[in-house]
């Protein structure tokens, strides 16, 4: 099977990167060190190519109407243009289909952005809802084809002041851009590019949205500003120390978001009726989504490693790795409710059984460790 | 990649330095080190451990992976790094100097039956 190429391929080949199957996808593991590219986000600024990833515009009359439905966050939180929201897209079971971010642009048009591995998947969900509520939206993805948008994280403390250099004439427009808000520049060299205050590392930053054609000028462009390529590595353990889930890993169709830490996203409190409402609010929450710290040296924590809290009720870990941060071993656990932040817990790694703390998330923040 | 020819090899990229005194020396090799990635852990087994040909002898630890590290042959364990186990990352910067545990073999003669730079090389060519 061939693997999918992003615009970047090539770029990330002459970068030196070191390329891995992600999920079908040719993509960047490290570029040679991902803990360098690690401290590189945390410190300076860095760069992730998520083409991989999928815009989806849903555009049309009853726009508003239809993601009202379909997403478990209320997208009337969105009045002001350019706003965005992080939301999960439940299924009938009330588990995650996929998390997301939708920005508004306008009453007619809405922007997602979607999972790579579950692109796919999502279109599918989302055009049978279409039909089934005769919502009459137009959904066009904007990863292949014609209108085809490539994807460039920037993240990191000089994040946006080397984007401003790269993005002559942005200035004025994007330095006022709150957190989680967007515009779009147009007519820049790159074309019209969406510059989205948003991320996955706990760092500021921003995520360029822009055509597909302009990716290679734009990546070199920013490679000439001194921003550091950062791959799949770096990605995934900044969003680890970020306190950020990973959809396929964290969650998936048979997770319910309140066992995964997700309770913030869900508006469980309007009248609003959302696909998966009925059994969700059923199943309510069985598990809590917290943190934890190796505090015994022995091995690096990782997903589906068994934890035992002081009742002896068990959970699992979901996510593990070593945080370059904080130089300790992390993870995101999924724990009975008996368990309480401050206990110690047993991790079951290989034929030890070591001492972790349980935390409150996150454990890193604009570059500070937020947890003992 | 470099493979030291005056050394020996395993098929799970292991490299072995016979010493004057009898003893052999472990580490992992410079295509290992490339292939875990920044390395964040090792474990190493305790001096005076009596190991058999294949037995899981030490643990290394990247970010992706946890990776067993065999005794190429069998023996007592008479020293460890103590040094790597407090700076794992050296063994990406050098992995043939961040030897991490040395073995009396039981039977001297096992390490001829190791591979040799050219075969090891042949192993690791793709």
């Amino acid at each position: 099977m061939t693997l999918k190429a992003t615009p970047l391929n090539s770029a990330h080949r002459a970068a030196g990167a070191k390329m891995v199957d992600f999920g079908g996808w040719d993509m960047p593991v490290n570029y040679g060190s991902q803990i360098e590219e690690h401290h590189a986000v945390r410190r300076d600024a860095g760069m992730f190519d998520v083409s991989h990833m999928c815009v989806v515009d849903i555009e049309g009359v009853h726009a508003r109407a239809f993601l009202r439905a379909l997403l478990a966050n209320n997208i009337d939180k969105l009045q002001v243009a350019g706003k965005a929201l992080y939301s999960c897209m439940l299924n009938l079971s009330g588990c995650v289909i996929d998390d997301l971010i939708v920005y508004f642009f306008s009453e007619e048009r809405f922007r997602l952005v979607v999972n790579a591995g579950t692109a796919e998947k999502d279109l599918v969900w989302i055009n049978a809802q279409n039909a089934a509520t005769g919502s009459g939206v137009t959904v066009t993805q904007r990863r292949d084809g014609i209108g085809a948008m490539a994807l460039i994280a920037v993240q990191g403390p000089n994040a946006r002041a080397k984007v401003w250099q790269v993005l002559a004439g942005a200035q004025a427009a994007c330095e006022a851009l709150k957190p989680f808000n967007a515009v779009v520049v147009p007519g820049t060299v790159f074309g019209d590019v969406m510059v989205a205050r948003t991320g996955y590392t706990g760092e500021d930053g921003v995520e360029l949205a822009f055509p597909a054609q302009q990716a290679e000028a734009l990546w070199s462009a920013l490679l000439g500003a001194g921003v550091k390529p950062a791959g799949l590595g770096a990605r995934d353990t900044l969003r680890l120390e970020a306190g950020m889930n990973l959809y396929g890993q964290d969650m998936d169709d048979s997770v319910n978001p309140l066992d995964a830490g997700l309770a913030w996203t869900i508006d469980l409190v309007s009248e609003r009726d959302f696909l998966g409402k009925a059994a969700l609010v059923a199943m309510g929450q069985r598990y809590q989504f917290l943190g934890l710290i190796l505090a015994d040296k022995g091995g690096v924590l990782r997903a589906h490693q068994k934890v035992i809290g002081a009742s002896g009720a068990s959970g699992e870990i979901t996510s593990g790795t070593f945080s370059p941060t904080m130089q300790k071993a992390i993870a995101l656990a999924r724990l009975p409710m008996d368990v309480a932040v401050g206990d110690t817990v047993t991790v079951e790694i290989r034929d030890k059984r070591l001492a972790a703390t349980v935390v409150k998330l996150p454990f890193v923040r604009n570059g500070k460790i937020l947890v003992a | 990649m470099n493979i030291p020819a005056d050394l020996k090899y395993t098929e799970s990229h292991e490299w072995v330095r016979l010493e004057a005194d009898g003893t052999v020396t472990i580490g992992i090799t410079e295509y290992a080190q490339d292939a875990l990635g920044d390395i964040v852990f090792v474990e190493l087994p305790k001096v005076g451990k009596s190991v058999t040909a294949g037995d899981d002898a030490a643990v290394v630890e990247s970010v992706k992976a946890a990776s067993d590290i065999y005794a190429p042959v069998s023996g007592i364990v008479v020293a460890v790094n103590d040094a790597v186990a407090a700076a794992p990352e050296s063994v990406n910067a050098d992995a043939y100097s961040a030897w991490l545990f040395k073995l009396k073999p039981s039977d001297p003669a096992a390490i001829d039956g190791l591979l040799d730079a050219a075969a090891y090389g042949k192993n690791t060519a793709d």
